[in-house]
């Protein structure tokens, strides 16, 4: 089987095509560059995207404190990890990368400020 | 009134690297004005990833690009920042007037870098008829409510315009539980980049409607709904084709316009098409002295070209106060 995909890794947006069998990839043509063809078996075996969002904010300078995934999550996961950061709260000052949930979603990836909050 | 060498005004992410360079070519007394309370422009508000690729080799969110410059901003001890400082008069003689909590500001410089950003088109430029509800939303405007001020603006939403800003706003209204019911493109291919065609439109089953346009939005107090019609190769409608959607917030997201009221002000000479200024040469315009950077010189895709060209700007200014000074 083949299939078209566009490239998401940078903005140049490469037409992959990607042979696949058994749900396995056996050949991605189209890549200007490695990451294509990471991308391509990713995206054919377990999609991933990272997730950015905003947390509420608690007595800080900032209502809302920007968060996301140090590391792409499966995409059938987003919904669920939106629930999740909805309903966290922040309310002490923080620099940007620190960890706010260690474990996320129990899938060994860290939820982080993308922004120092005072 | 004060004096420096470079006046920047704009401390998002053109005149920040701006700022930087001119340093790094030797400029030693910067003032930088910038109006909001922090640096960082527009990119505290896009939250979303996928800056930095170009310049830093590394995949960053836009306040993460943004910290990148403003750490070292801060470690420049030649760099002033001032900030809530709102530039409202620019003059040939590169004298520039602000407003500041409290003072109307004025500094004389040598050389000028304006690194103003650009603006959103509006509603009432793509001529949408119907009525005036509350629910009318730019992509830019609901991106600040949402990521910023933690408010939701609606929870059906059409998307008028498929340029980056509106398509990642599709992505971010589902993330927080809206429906986006429509984003509607009256050319046959997307104004945005085909990455977020994917990850914000096809990820979430988003219909993306191309060749079609939005012909009237309904509503009293709040939005209704709108009417939306396919059309031709020649951009006219096509008879029959009309259909009805009900939702209660629409975006648009229809384009920038690089912000250069006062370079106007000050007698540069304009492209009124683009609202740029005439130049033969990158960053420059018609008076010597004052430079133009960033999306305020010609609306790019990506931040990290807008530092590429804001790095140029800042060397430019540099050679320019030395020239006057020899």
């Amino acid at each position: 089987m083949n299939k078209k995909l566009t490239c998401i890794e940078c903005p140049k947006g490469c037409a992959l095509s990607v042979d696949i069998e058994n749900c396995r990839v056996l050949e991605v043509r189209g890549n200007q560059c490695p990451r294509g063809k990471d991308y391509a078996v990713s995206e054919v075996e377990n999609p991933l995207r990272i997730l950015t969002s905003s947390v509420l904010g608690i007595g800080l300078s900032m209502k809302m404190v920007p968060v996301r995934t140090d590391r792409p999550i499966p995409k059938v996961r987003l919904a669920q990890a939106m629930k999740e950061v909805k309903a966290l709260r922040v309310d002490r000052a923080m620099h940007i990368g620190e960890v706010i949930v260690e474990d996320f979603l129990g899938l060994g990836v860290k939820l982080i400020t993308t922004r120092d909050i005072s | 009134m004060i004096e420096r060498d470079l006046v920047i005004v704009g401390g998002g992410p053109a005149g920040m690297a701006a700022a930087v360079s001119a340093v790094e070519h030797g400029v030693k007394d910067i003032l930088l004005l910038e109006r909001d309370q922090y640096l960082g422009g527009i990119l505290n508000q896009c939250i979303h990833t996928g800056f930095g690729l170009q310049f830093f080799k590394e995949v960053l969110s836009g306040p993460e690009y943004a910290d990148r410059f403003i750490r070292k901003i801060r470690a420049i001890k030649e760099i002033e920042v001032s900030l809530r400082s709102f530039a409202v008069r620019l003059s040939a003689d590169k004298t520039v007037a602000f407003l500041k909590p409290g003072l109307l500001g004025e500094v004389k410089a040598k050389a000028v870098i304006m690194a103003t950003g650009c603006r959103e088109r509006t509603r009432e430029m793509v001529h949408i008829a119907g009525t005036r509800p509350a629910g009318v939303f730019s992509a830019g405007l609901a991106q600040k409510l949402i990521n910023i001020e933690g408010l939701l603006p609606g929870r059906e939403v059409v998307i008028v315009g498929s340029g980056d800003i509106g398509l990642i706003m599709a992505r971010r209204f589902v993330l927080e539980g809206a429906s986006v019911k429509a984003v509607l493109e009256i050319q046959k291919t997307s104004r945005g980049l085909l990455r977020n065609v994917v990850q914000c439109i096809e990820d979430f089953d988003i219909p993306l409607y191309f060749q079609h346009k939005i012909t009237c939005i309904r509503g009293k107090d709040r939005v209704e709904g709108v009417s939306i019609a396919r059309v031709d190769d020649d951009l006219r409608e096509v008879p029959g084709s009309g259909f009805d959607i009900q939702c209660d917030t629409v975006l648009i997201s229809v384009g920038l316009i690089p912000e250069n009221e006062l370079i106007e002000m000050a007698g540069v000479a304009m492209d009124k098409k683009t609202n740029s200024p005439l130049s033969g040469e990158a960053n420059k315009t018609s008076i010597p002295g004052i430079f133009v950077c960033g999306n305020a010189f010609k609306v790019y895709d990506l931040a990290d070209s807008v530092t590429r060209d804001s790095i140029l700007a800042g060397q430019l200014a540099a050679e320019y106060i030395k020239e006057q000074k020899t």
